[in-house]
């Protein structure tokens, strides 16, 4: 206990002085681009900026492909010369069902219905039922499987949307089966970062159906869609997709010639230029319809075929929508919508005056610590004030290490960490006092002291640890961040108060060998 | 100062009995709680934000600030006038609406921002949150199973170090600690919110370590003094570790203190709670959990010693 090799000496001035190395980052600049630099991030309380949590609706996912996949059993029925009736969708039981017009046709439903495509493998099963019904069920694995497709997709197109508002370090995580965080720092008005990712952009071409005039019922195959050009009257489109969005390869905000206007210029791959061309070909004279997220868009007349794969969206934008509808279609549709749950937004200003508080407290802290040591624990508490400082600094070691994010209440946490930190060094030096004072030498009661401290000290470090881990377990921003720099600062603690201010003690007495101790 | 001590708390030949007063100690303690429990009905806690779902916008005017206005463009956004209140100095206001299943807080939020840019023109919005209710179920569920089961684990590692007795003793002290402060926090109108649930999980483990410490002792002493009646073994720890308890319990004050007066309104409401909770959890480890051990471990921690006929 009394003993130092030069081995435990150098490694522990060794820590130290590689603590004050990693904590260099923070506070100078990077002099070569190849090195690592790893510093601590300051939390969006303090240097403003925005914090969206979003929910992505991963029910509409099931009832998508529930629709679709009741229009696929239509067809494909209709195709085989089968007949049915009372076709339903149960969206509670994931399963379409329906009565076979003749029962001897069952099995060849069932079999027709089994060899539909698959997006996923056994994304549904084909069965009949005791009622004499068929059924179709999709398994609940299959919808689990693209639901994660779904969200990691999402995430990548909510990168891709947010890269192009030009945002700085956006940070998109994905937190629990269906949630995404959004962090942007410096930008403290988000309400076009949200109407972006608020907006599914789905966008197809259809053609209009003329046989229903404006406000009446849509005909069969065709939907009453809003069409946005003609102040939301409503107008029947097709069903059927003719072109997809997704066949998209670039779109640009640009400026219509002819009406000088704001208008988005796109051009299609090759599939998608095929099918234009197709379409505008064989129904000229015709409206087709350009629908984004069930609304029209515009729909205009077909005056020529357009073979070359561009074309040019004319709707009533000014330059901000334009350009935004620019940016989602090049980003690309999401596969689920998406809504916003919570909103935390932190102005620069707010973010200044906190760090200001913040290390206003820490520093006033800090020196409350180090004169209540000094005057009630003299030379030992200037020991362990000295391990103090190297606390804070292995602290600020850790979480550069670790590039972990700095929030207001994670500066509390330093503060009380260096709060609690002493308690070690009290707990070794009153035991040293009461061996003094049961009359024992000073190097024997040095030794009893760290020996009969040191279980204490982990005992009572071990509780206050459990309490935190489950703090940065259960919660989330900046108290996880508070719960993170407490559990760093116990682990440091123990290394700074076990090792060097017991280090200290020890050097000191070798080199004084004092009969008394300074208690 | 830089050699010798200068000042101290206690003697080290302080004994203090402190067991005497252990009746007194517990009934304080349990009608403490028990008109915390009360006010925890009644009025019960401010949640916050984060537990209570809803709106907050903090906004700066050029110049002071016109109420008036405000509502009034609120109104014309179909946005409740209820919430505008005003805080800090004369440019600064405070809206505050409550939110309920069916109001989508993302939108109002914006509504919220469209009106103060239109009734003050130059205003800057310095903070807005907007919670949803199912977020701050979510949120709030959480939190107390945080605190839930660090309650456990605690109990499950002291249980695991000690004997049960020490376990149920800390535990049972620790949920009075607690209470307390759930009274405090009802008193001073603090809202309650996962910034408060850390305060709380902070005590809770200093309070835990304070606990330890002293149980250590009359571990140790219960090896050392074989025959020495519990309630004496018991106050000669307390004793014995008073310089260190209340010179720990000082440094965590003292590194508290600065964040109640400079901290901000974020961490004022939080450092005020922790220093609640320092005394109470100081106070608690001396005068509660000891008494608790020695009524729980009178029977078996010392079984082959008769108690003192006190």
């Amino acid at each position: 206990m009394m003993y130092y090799s030069r081995l435990r000496m150098l490694s522990v001035v060794g820590v130290c002085l590689l603590g004050l190395v990693l904590c260099a980052p923070n506070f100078m600049q990077r002099p070569l681009p190849s090195m690592p630099w790893r510093q601590i991030h300051l939390g969006l309380d303090l240097r403003g900026g925005s914090y969206l949590l979003m929910q992505v609706d991963l029910k509409s996912l099931a009832k998508d492909r529930l629709q679709s996949l009741s229009d696929g059993v239509r067809q494909a029925l209709l195709a085989g010369g089968l007949g049915y009736r009372d076709i339903r969708v149960d969206a509670q039981k994931q399963q379409i069902t329906f009565t076979p017009r003749d029962p001897s046709e069952r099995d060849r439903d069932v079999k027709t219905l089994d060899a539909m495509p698959r997006v996923v493998p056994n994304e549904f099963s084909v069965a009949s039922q005791p009622d004499g019904s068929v059924a179709l069920t999709l398994s609940p694995d299959a919808m689990k499987l693209r639901a994660q497709d779904a969200v990691t997709q999402s995430i990548e197109i909510v990168r891709r949307r947010i890269d192009a508002t030009g945002a700085i370090d956006p940070e998109i995580t994905r937190q629990g089966e269906d949630r995404i965080v959004v962090e942007l720092p410096g930008v403290s008005d988000p309400e076009r970062v949200k109407a972006l990712l608020g907006t599914t952009a789905r966008m197809t071409f259809r053609l209009v159906d003329e046989s229903a005039g404006a406000g009446q019922i849509a005909p069969a195959g065709a939907t009453m869609l809003p069409d946005m050009d003609a102040g939301g009257q409503m107008l029947a489109v097709r069903d059927h997709i003719e072109v997809d969005g997704a066949d998209l390869t670039n779109a640009g905000a640009t400026t219509d010639q002819q009406t000088g206007g704001w208008a988005v210029s796109f051009s299609l791959d090759s599939v998608g230029t095929r099918a234009f061309a197709n379409v505008t070909q064989a129904n000229v004279g015709r409206r087709f319809a350009i629908v984004l997220d069930d609304k029209v868009i515009e729909a205009p007349v077909i005056h020529t075929a357009i073979t070359g794969g561009n074309g040019l969206i004319t709707g009533n934008f000014d330059a901000a929508k334009a350009t935004d509808l620019a940016l989602l279609l090049k980003a690309g549709a999401l596969p689920v919508p998406l809504t916003v749950m919570e909103e935390r937004s932190i102005g620069p200003s707010l973010g200044a005056d906190s760090i200001r508080a913040g290390a206003i407290s820490l520093g006033v802290g800090f020196f409350f610590v180090i004169a209540f040591m000094a005057l009630f624990y003299g030379r030992f508490g200037w020991y362990a004030n000295v391990a103090l400082l190297a606390n804070l600094v292995l602290m600020a070691a850790i979480l550069s290490l670790f590039e972990a994010t700095l929030t207001l209440p994670g500066m509390a946490g330093m503060l009380l960490t260096l709060g609690m930190a002493v308690d070690a060094n009290i707990l070794i030096i009153e035991r040293i006092r009461e061996e003094i004072g049961r009359g024992r030498s000073a190097l024997a009661a040095m030794q009893a002291g760290f020996e009969r401290a040191t279980s204490t000290i982990v005992d009572s470090n071990a509780t206050a640890l459990l309490a935190h881990v489950m703090l940065f377990v259960f919660g989330t921003g900046p108290v996880r961040g508070f719960a993170l720099t407490i559990t760093i600062g116990i682990v440091t603690t123990l290394f700074t108060t076990l090792m060097l201010s017991r280090l200290l003690m020890v050097r000191w007495y070798a080199l004084r060998r004092p009969t008394t101790l300074p208690v | 100062m830089f050699e010798r001590p200068l000042l101290r708390f206690v003697r080290s030949d302080t004994k203090i009995n402190f067991m005497r007063g252990r009746f007194a100690g517990l009934a304080t303690s349990a009608v403490l709680s028990l008109i915390s429990l009360a006010l925890f009905f009644h009025p019960g806690l401010t949640l916050g934000l984060d537990f209570k779902g809803g709106i907050v916008v903090e906004a700066k005017t050029n110049g002071p600030a016109d109420f008036a206005k405000i509502r009034a463009a609120l109104a014309a956004h179909n946005v409740s006038t209820g919430g505008v209140q005003a805080f800090g100095g004369p440019d600064d206001v405070l809206i505050r609406l409550e939110a309920d299943k069916n109001t989508d807080t993302n939108a109002v939020v914006d509504q919220v921002r469209h009106a103060v840019a239109e009734a003050q023109p130059g205003a800057t919005v310095v903070r807005a949150d907007a919670v949803g209710a199912s977020v701050s179920a979510e949120l709030f569920r959480n939190g107390m199973l945080a605190l839930g089961l660090s309650l456990l684990m605690i109990l499950g590692y002291i249980w695991f170090r000690f004997e049960w007795e020490f376990a149920l003793s800390a535990v049972v002290t620790l949920v009075l600690d607690l209470t307390k402060t759930v009274g405090f926090l009802v008193l001073t109108h603090f809202e309650f919110d996962l910034v408060m649930v850390a305060a709380i999980l902070t005590i809770l483990g200093y309070s835990t370590n304070d606990k330890v410490v002293v149980y250590d002792r009359v571990r140790e002493n219960l090896r050392k003094y074989r025959t020495m009646p519990l309630r004496e073994l018991i106050d000669l720890s307390i004793n014995e570790t008073l310089n260190r308890t209340l010179g720990t319990s000082s440094t965590v004050f003292l590194a508290a203190l600065p964040l109640a007066l400079f901290g901000g309104a974020t961490l004022s409401g939080f450092a005020w709670v922790m220093l609640f909770g320092i005394v109470v959890g100081t106070s608690s480890s001396i005068f509660i959990a000891a008494p608790l051990l020695l009524l729980l471990g009178e029977k078996r921690l010392r079984k082959d010693v008769r108690p003192p006929s006190a």
